[in-house]
């Protein structure tokens, strides 16, 4: 990582827009527009909002038998994978811990990853060591763009009407205005919506096509981060990372029937057994009854004042009207209806275990 | 009646022995959209520098520092239930406290408009 921020392809299209830039990641990239975060965290749900995400690694892989190779690094099934399906998955370490999550694509004659944008420069390597006969390339030259929401499929559709076709999860690619496009329907906001990779020349305007649509507002990485906490999804380096097994985040559902079997990838061992016996502490929600948020690192005690675990994620759930967070807590207190504490500044603050997601997530099946 | 404005983005609107407390537009503007705010209760005495309060918005949460030593006499107590006002009205209805000063020469360094305005740019 350099020590100046680097730009995406639609920098000028958010200093144009007003976006408030800041640097995350090594990138310096919009957290608000004018409308703000709470505003643009409604638009998505109730409407459309579109993001930049092109901080995040774009990777093609080519070779012969890609899927069966990935899965000696990842605990999903890839050898079957169908074209024009994606699926979710993370590197987990021999440890058992989470090394990143990606999405893998099957896009036929390649498979298209993407990783977290500040894990690029292990993830490319970690593949390029252990993918063996497999040609591992980085794309540079393509803006990568999110449009999430109930008019998603609007804002795209009119543009290019194969992609109402699209069901969750599946991926194509199409013509946007004459460029050509990865199109997959997916996103990281609990909505249904795309994430749409663009040659980086054509990404501005692209965009604008997008944001000309009535329902379409561009929001920032603020309103990213509590749609996803409100969807509840992990994000690495918060909820996930090399030390958490992926049995203790509540990712078991991420792991498919015959790797829980078979085993076969790293770290194995651990979380096999954890499959079997459970794990020591589990990745939940909390509701806070207060109106206080409770932020990452805030103490989780029983209530008989036990330490008992600590909030990875957590602040102002917009759609929600009220704090919603995540954390991990031992398993004995991970039970929906738990009571516990949160100590926030000092003060023990009532809080509950819920179920995740805060918000149901609106998927096109 | 006279206002005088603090380092971390106060105001502070004095009328002889008590003064009204809040935080300037300019800091409202930084902080984003307020969601919640923890206050004193009246009666509570403080010192220059303690911290009296916390605003979370949206991004993050803020302490808010005591510009002078004094108690509280008056918490506004509106802004529990709708915090936004800060965001919308920070330099009138969503003031924080009345307070009593203990000290009123400590007034002396704080800031007028004009070097607030010069601080923040």
């Amino acid at each position: 990582m350099t020590d100046t921020p680097k730009r995406t392809p639609l920098y000028d299209l958010h200093v144009e827009l007003g976006g408030k830039m800041v640097d995350f990641a090594g990138w310096e990239m919009p957290v608000q527009y004018p409308m703000g975060i709470m505003g643009e965290h409604k638009q998505c749900r109730e409407k459309a909002a579109l993001f930049d995400v092109s901080h995040m690694g774009q990777v093609i892989l080519r070779g012969e038998d890609i899927g069966a190779k990935l899965e000696k690094l990842c605990p999903q099934v890839f050898s079957t994978l169908p074209e024009g399906k994606a699926r979710y998955g993370f590197f987990t370490n021999a440890q058992g811990g989470i090394m990143d999550d990606l999405i893998v694509s099957n896009a036929g004659e390649y498979f298209f990853v993407v990783v977290n944008a500040a894990l690029r420069h292990q993830d490319i390597p970690h593949m390029a060591a252990h993918l063996d006969g497999v040609e591992v390339t980085e794309i540079f030259d393509r803006a990568l763009v999110a449009v999430q929401g109930p008019s998603a499929e609007d804002v795209v559709g009119r543009l290019c009407p194969a992609a109402r076709d699209l069901k969750f999860m599946e991926t194509m690619l199409g013509q946007i205005d004459g460029v050509d496009c990865r199109i997959s329907r997916l996103g990281y906001t609990g909505e249904d919506g795309y994430e749409i990779s663009i040659p980086e020349g054509e990404a501005i305007r692209i965009s604008r096509l997008f944001l000309a649509h009535e329902d379409c507002e561009p929001a920032g990485l603020g309103a990213r981060d509590s749609l996803r906490l409100e969807a509840g999804l992990c994000l690495y380096g918060n909820d996930i990372d090399n030390a958490t097994s992926p049995i203790e985040a509540s990712l078991l559902w991420a792991i498919q029937k015959r790797r829980r079997e078979e085993g076969g990838f790293p770290g194995a061992e651990r979380i096999l057994k954890e499959i079997a016996e459970g794990a020591p502490r589990k990745l939940v929600g909390i509701k806070p009854e207060g109106r206080a948020p409770a932020r990452q690192h805030v103490e989780i005690q029983s209530l008989d004042g036990e330490t008992i675990g600590e909030i990875t994620s957590g602040g102002f759930g917009p759609t929600v009207g009220a704090p919603v967070a995540m954390g991990y807590v031992a398993s004995a207190h991970a039970a929906p209806g738990d009571k516990v504490n949160l100590i926030i500044r000092g003060k023990a603050q009532p809080a509950e275990i819920v179920a995740l997601p805060f918000v149901a997530q609106n998927y096109k099946r | 009646m006279t206002i005088y404005y603090s380092e971390d983005h106060e105001w502070l609107s004095v009328e002889g022995e008590i003064a009204t407390l809040g935080i300037t537009k300019h800091a409202a503007d930084q902080l984003g959209e307020v969601v919640f705010i923890e206050q004193k209760e009246a009666g509570d005495e403080f010192a220059q520098g303690d911290e009296i309060g916390v605003i979370e918005s949206v991004k993050a949460a803020s302490e808010i520092y005591a510009p002078v030593d004094g108690e509280v006499v008056e918490v506004n107590e509106e802004l529990a239930d709708n915090p936004g006002a800060l965001n919308e009205s920070p330099e009138g209805d969503a003031w924080i406290y009345k307070i009593k000063l203990s000290d009123a020469s400590q007034l002396d360094g704080l800031m007028d408009l004009a070097a607030y305005k010069d601080m923040i740019g």
